[in-house]
């Protein structure tokens, strides 16, 4: 023995595939042991003759490993690596060992050998399938504080991982000709057909190593070779072709129309030390031309009593821990088998030096040749034979042994159990893929049936009968596909030998014989959920013939299962209760994903600060320095005040406000949106689009613009320019850009298309200051070339076309503050400068600059509204007190038929109005219900609410707009709004409360 | 994610690129403002919501940026045929043979 | 007085660089860009005025003497040139049209490297294979969240356009991408 394998005592001289001179390190619940390169967790604790690795789900009973791949339910373990990096619910058996590789069973407490949790076994009898929504009815209070507390404390498997994840994720859009799902036999043969025909193909298996079903069937020969040796050679010749890509421990897991296939790779899990630099995990969002499912199979367990204890498992497992791993999973092997393939896995445990204690089969012939080759081995057949349970706790230890139809029971001593009840074919990819299965009277198993995409399934999944046909398969999908894919390319037949001296033949459905029936005992169906033959004929002895509601019910084949193992065995059981044929009960439906997949796979890239953009205007770095607060808009940055040493946020605000009233203020509304409309009915269609006239707009002047949408509620706001006969400068809401320009594009395609004007974004061509109060004509002249500022030249609502400091200028007199004010737009580019150079100057009049928060309240002083604040979607122009800029003499405009809905023309409808609080203090709540009687008893008629609130010390006090019921026909009045902390006294007054006569109310 | 075909870029584009713009074939009546509350309302509040084959509007947003009809089967969630904005509704017998044609 | 001053210009991704394996990321330079509309009629005369041919067929582009044009829609196209502003061309055109300055709107960052197609690829869904989208090729589409025009210059160079705030995203997206291997 070697020194690595001296730690080892299952590893077997001479067996397998890994090298005994590569020993790795790792640790299982706080135990060292030893492995060899190239194990799995599963194969390297077997190799320790470990086969207890967790407690299940529900009753935390002792469980082991039951299979060899992805399909295992018990051995899920806890893998860390550092504090950080814990995942629950990992598959020992697909998890890759590697030096330091820390793992931990799950669903124990305090040890795995002695776990406390154990009492739902014993209590089981209470815990029956849908115990929950039986028992937690009464009284319902309790569930609140009783039930639920405790049943989501019991519940769920694994430990979450408590701190943020430091991995990093990708992501690929991929598209191919042909995409193969699995590396086995008839993978590798499509994969192979396809690429030598000229197409691109992706191929992917789950496992580290291609060959599938070939790492066991060690008399498997293809293309005179020893078919792993194959299966490698052709994974590598594939790989080195151009067209070609080979994704090994890459899953594909979901399948979506038009052949749109999700591929998990995972990328360093397996790994001693991964390279920071590295993706952990590449999810993959491949679009094929083709698909070839190449899925295989999965085998059967056998049901039968206590059929979940550790050191009971599938016969093809114990065969790949053999054949590939060198690991010898026991020393007294029993075998319960209905299948042929069981006989393969005897025969090699016995060569590797196992006694094999017995035989069971439950069919009453078997093929002489395999009985010959157990006489010359010295194996006793019992054909005709059930095992009805298992005994042992922690690890089988005993196996009972009678015949069929009854009869004298025989305990023979074991410590380990195979079994096999026959291979159903993986179809979940299949059926995600929404073909429809049928039913296989013969096989007794559901194949693929009516295909629903481009794609086609080939070997094992497909049924095919050996292994030649499962490589001929492959190849025909795989040339077939290719074909289909580029019609033109010219198909390079292949033809490859294959033979395997193994059969699969024979089969069991549900429950394995039991004359003992009627004990308390547990045959599991779904080791993963707990689910058990009783509990399914419980199911429907209470009424849930569907397939579906057994499901439910039961929870079978629920989870990350999803009907691997227990699918059929279910059904059967399910049929045979229902006394109805299997095809006619159905199927439950195969859900993506088909093992489970990471949060950080799905979200790939998009995490932190690539989770959504972050838009920052030109100015921004210019923000940051003068200290700005910034408030999220929609993804802009804004800064939202600018507070100086010592200031709240309120003595910010105020100093804004009154600094821009008495001085000069400067204001960031770059991501104001802009749209260019040109063309030579530019004017027609803004006259369809606004509701204000738009025809008589002289160029260079300016006019604020409301949109309907054709409901009649305002929609947008913003001001427009004319900057030629023949061009626009219209402006959106920030947040409104997008679906403002998808507005007007719709109507202008869809329903004016014969208008000769064209609409560009350039929201993001000019950077925009707003200058505002009284010194903004004094600051912004030295940087003005080739304009006049005086009044008369430049009028208040006005544009034109200039130089800011030699780059070039659209100016807009107008204002959002109610003051003299300018909007300077300069190429995005220059923005910047151009506001560090304003800005000196602004500082220099004792201005200041000022952030959204003021623009808010500048604009409340003086009622003008924003849209989205003011409005809710269900307010009309006429109820915002904007009648004026409905255009009376229009015959038509978007939202023209709507405003005169009767509900809307109607008296009763919701106005807004001013408020001024009556103590001369309290700000509002913005939201806050309206009541005119405070003093009526719950549920009060509430006829408003307080759409915009602020301090305001221009005005002296609290200052607010609300949408009141009959609101303009109220003014004076008192209304009452109830607070938190009491109910205020306000007056309505109209929205106006700066400066009433302010030339910029002439709009 | 489907593949969408648009007809303005004469190839089939990923689902992504585009947003769906409501029920097609509903034209904005040239004389909208004399319409009585009871066309008003057909026109504007009332859809279709059949089980099969419906008319629909899609937007390329993301691609050239135009509107498009399109004939969907909400069962299958399979496009018939995808046409301009502004033509006819397609026959769809037509256009079944004409999409089995581009398949092959 | 104004007209002595002179202010900076600056690059919505002044500083930005990545050099991974098999890929880099470059900051294109400032270029005069127009986004150009018209019907089909005056296809030829402004392709005279403008001194390229402006495509006609989808997901093309022509490029003449320094100035690109690329089709975007079937009335529109994208105008690129770092040397000579396109408007300049178009200001006494009869043909109808409609001309807009995005110069500042958009930037541009050059994925060059062999390995620039799966870089794109993990946040564009297109099929960017050579023979899906060959040299020449552009469109817009999206790139993780945000919108870009995807144009391939070289068998092995893109250029992404996109809108100036969305800039530093897309790179960044790139930048994390490109550590993924190319």
């Amino acid at each position: 023995m070697t020194a690595s394998t001296a730690t080892q005592p299952n590893r077997v001289d001479g067996a397998g595939r890994l090298t005994p001179a590569n020993p790795v390190r790792f640790s299982f619940d706080g135990d060292t042991y030893h492995g060899l390169a190239g194990d799995t967790l599963a194969s390297a604790l077997l190799a320790n003759d470990i086969h207890l690795v967790g407690r299940s789900f529900k009753y935390h009973r002792p469980r082991g490993i039951l299979t060899a791949g992805p399909e295992e339910p018990n051995a899920l373990v806890g893998i860390a690596r550092g504090a950080a990096r814990r995942q629950p619910n990992v598959r020992a058996t697909v998890q890759e060992i590697h030096d330091g590789l820390d793992a931990t069973s799950q669903n124990r407490w305090p040890s795995l050998t002695a776990d406390v949790g154990e009492v739902n076994d014993w209590m089981s009898p209470v815990f029956a399938a849908g115990f929950y929504y039986k028992t937690f009815m009464w009284p319902k209070k309790a569930w609140d504080t009783v039930y639920e507390p405790i049943i989501r404390r019991a519940a769920g498997l694994g430990v979450a991982p408590d701190q943020p994840d430091p991995d990093r994720y990708a992501a690929r859009y991929a598209h191919c000709d042909v995409l193969v799902c699995g590396g086995g036999a008839a993978g590798l043969s499509a994969a192979l057909a396809a690429a030598e025909s000229g197409a691109s193909v992706i191929v992917c298996d789950e496992r580290a190593a291609p060959g599938g079903a070939l790492a066991f069937e060690t008399d498997a020969r293809i293309d005179g070779q020893d078919g792993h040796r194959w299966a490698t050679e052709t994974a590598a010749k594939l790989a080195a072709m151009d067209n070609v890509r080979v994704l090994p421990r890459t899953t594909a897991f979901g399948y979506y129309a038009q052949n749109f296939v999700a591929l998990a790779e995972r990328l360093t899990d397996h790994l001693d030390e991964p390279a920071p630099s590295m993706a952990r995990e590449r999810l993959w969002q491949v679009r094929a031309k083709r698909v070839v499912i190449a899925t295989g199979a999965i085998e059967r367990h056998m049901v039968f009593a206590n059929n979940d204890r550790p050191g009971i498992m599938l016969a093809s497992a114990a065969r790949h821990y053999l054949n590939h791993y060198g690991v010898l999973i026991g020393r007294t092997v029993g075998v319960y088998t209905a299948n042929d393939s069981a006989y393969a896995a005897a025969f090699d445990l016995k060569r590797a030096g196992a006694d094999i204690a017995v035989i069971a089969d439950i069919r009453d012939t078997v093929d002489p040749a395999l009985l010959e080759e157990a006489g010359r081995l010295g194996i006793r057949v019992l054909t005709h034979h059930a095992v009805v349970a298992a005994g042992g706790k922690l690890r089988v230890s005993s196996i009972v042994v009678r015949p069929c139809r009854g009869g004298s029971r025989q305990v023979i001593p074991v410590d380990a159990l195979i079994m096999s009840a026959g291979w159903t074919p993986s179809v979940h990819l299949f059926s995600q893929s929404r073909g429809k299965l049928r039913f296989d009277e013969d096989g007794r198993r559901f194949l693929p049936g009516e295909y629903a995409q481009d794609c086609a399934s080939a070997g094992a999944c497909n049924g095919a009968a050996n292994l030649a046909a499962t490589v001929e398969e492959g190849l025909a999908a795989g040339e077939a596909a290719a074909k289909a894919a580029r019609p033109k390319a010219t198909a390079k037949p292949l033809s490859i030998k294959a033979e395997s001296g193994g059969s699969w033949d024979g089969l069991m459905l549900g429950a394995g014989p039991n004359p003992e029936a009627g004990k308390v005992v547990k045959a599991f169906v779904d080791f993963q959920n707990d689910v058990t033959e009783k509990d399914i004929r419980l199911a429907v002895r209470e009424g849930f013939h569907s397939i579906e509601h057994v499901k439910r019910f039961t929870t079978n084949g629920m989870a990350t299962d999803q009907g691997k193992l227990s699918n059929m065995h279910g059904l059967a059981i399910a049929a045979e209760a229902l006394d109805r044929p299997i095809p006619e009960v159905g199927l439950t439906t195969f859900r993506a994903p088909y093992t489970p997949v990471t949060f950080g796979t799905i979200v790939g890239h998009g995490r932190g600060a690539l989770f959504d953009p972050t838009r920052r205007t030109p100015m921004h770095e210019s923000h940051e320095r003068a200290g700005a607060v910034f408030e999220d808009v929609g993804q802009w940055k804004r800064p939202w005040y600018y507070p100086r040493a010592g200031e709240d946020m309120a003595a910010a605000v105020n100093r804004e406000c009154v600094t821009v009233r008495k001085s000069v203020g400067m204001f960031d509304a770059s991501t104001l949106g802009k749209i260019e409309v040109v063309g030579p009915d530019a004017a027609a269609f803004l006259h369809l689009i606004y509701t204000n006239p738009f025809m008589k707009l002289g160029v260079g002047r300016l006019r604020y613009g409301i949109m309907c949408r054709e409901d009649g509620f305002i929609y947008d706001d913003g001001v427009v320019g004319r900057i030629a006969e023949d061009r626009f400068h219209v402006t959106t809401t920030t947040g409104g850009a997008p679906r403002v320009l998808n507005h007007m594009e719709d109507y202008l395609q869809t329903e004016f298309p014969e208008m000769k004007v064209w609409l560009t974004s350039t929201s993001e061509q000019w950077a925009v200051i707003a200058l505002q109060g009284p010194k903004a004509a004094e600051v912004l002249a030295p940087f003005v070339g080739g304009l006049d500022l005086s009044k008369e030249a430049l009028p208040f609502m006005s544009v034109a076309e200039g130089t800011f400091a030699g780059v070039p200028m659209r100016l807009f007199r107008m204002s959002f503050a109610g003051e003299d004010g300018f909007e300077i737009n300069v190429p995005g580019d220059y923005g910047r400068a151009a506001w560090d150079a304003l800005h000196d100057k602004v500082a220099e009049a004792g201005g200041c600059a000022y952030g959204t928060e003021t623009m808010h309240v500048l604009r409340a002083e003086k009622g003008y509204i924003i849209v989205g604040q003011d409005t809710d979607g269900t307010v009309t122009p006429h109820d915002a007190g904007l009648s004026w800029a409905v255009g009376k003499a229009k015959d038509d405009f978007v939202g023209i038929r709507g405003l005169k809905r009767p509900d809307l023309a109607g008296g009763g409808r919701r106005q807004l109005v001013g408020l001024r609080s009556k103590d001369g203090s309290t700000v509002l709540d913005e939201g806050a219900q309206i009541v005119a009687d405070p003093n009526q008893p719950p549920p009060m008629d509430m006829i408003g609410w307080v759409s915009s609130s602020y301090w305001s010390d221009n005005c002296g006090g609290p200052i607010a707009m609300a949408l009141v019921e009959g609101g303009f026909d109220r003014m004076g009045e008192t209304l009452y709004v109830p607070m938190p902390d009491g109910v205020v006294e306000v007056e309505v007054r109209d929205t106006n409360f700066w400066n009433p006569d302010a030339e910029s109310d002439n709009g | 994610m489907l593949l969408i075909h648009c007809p303005y870029c004469e190839e089939a584009r990923p689902e992504i690129e585009f947003r769906h713009a409501g029920e097609a074939h509903i034209a904005r009546p040239a004389d909208i403002a004399s319409l009585t509350d009871e066309e008003f309302s057909r026109f504007f509040f009332y859809r279709d919501n059949p089980k099969g084959i419906t008319f629909e509007r899609w937007r390329h947003l993301h691609g050239c940026a135009r509107f498009f009809n399109a004939a969907r089967d909400t069962v299958t969630d399979k496009f018939l045929v995808t046409y301009p904005a502004g033509e006819a509704k397609p026959d769809l017998v037509e256009a079944a043979n004409e999409n089995a044609k581009g398949a092959t | 007085m104004a007209e002595a001053m002179t202010i900076e210009r600056r690059h919505p991704l002044a500083g930005h660089v990545f050099a991974g394996t098999g890929v880099a990321l470059t900051p294109a330079h400032a270029a005069f860009r127009t986004s150009l509309r018209c019907p089909s009629a005056s296809v030829p005369g402004l392709s005279d005025a403008l001194g390229v041919a402006l495509p006609r067929t989808p997901k093309t582009s022509v490029t003449e003497k320094g100035r690109s044009a690329l089709w975007l829609g079937p009335d529109e196209w994208l105008l690129i040139d770092e040397k000579t502003d396109p408007m300049a061309d178009l200001g006494g055109i009869d043909a109808l049209h409609a001309a807009v300055d995005i110069s500042h709107r958009n930037t541009a960052i050059l994925v060059s490297g062999p390995g620039a197609a799966d870089v794109i690829n993990a946040g564009c869904p297109q099929d960017l294979s050579m023979e899906a989208f060959g040299t020449g090729a552009c469109s817009r589409t999206i790139f993780g969240k945000a919108e870009i025009v995807l144009w391939r210059v070289k068998p092995s160079v893109f250029r992404i356009e996109v809108w100036r705030s969305f800039s530093d995203y897309v790179f960044g997206y790139l930048a994390e991408a490109a550590r993924d291997g190319g």
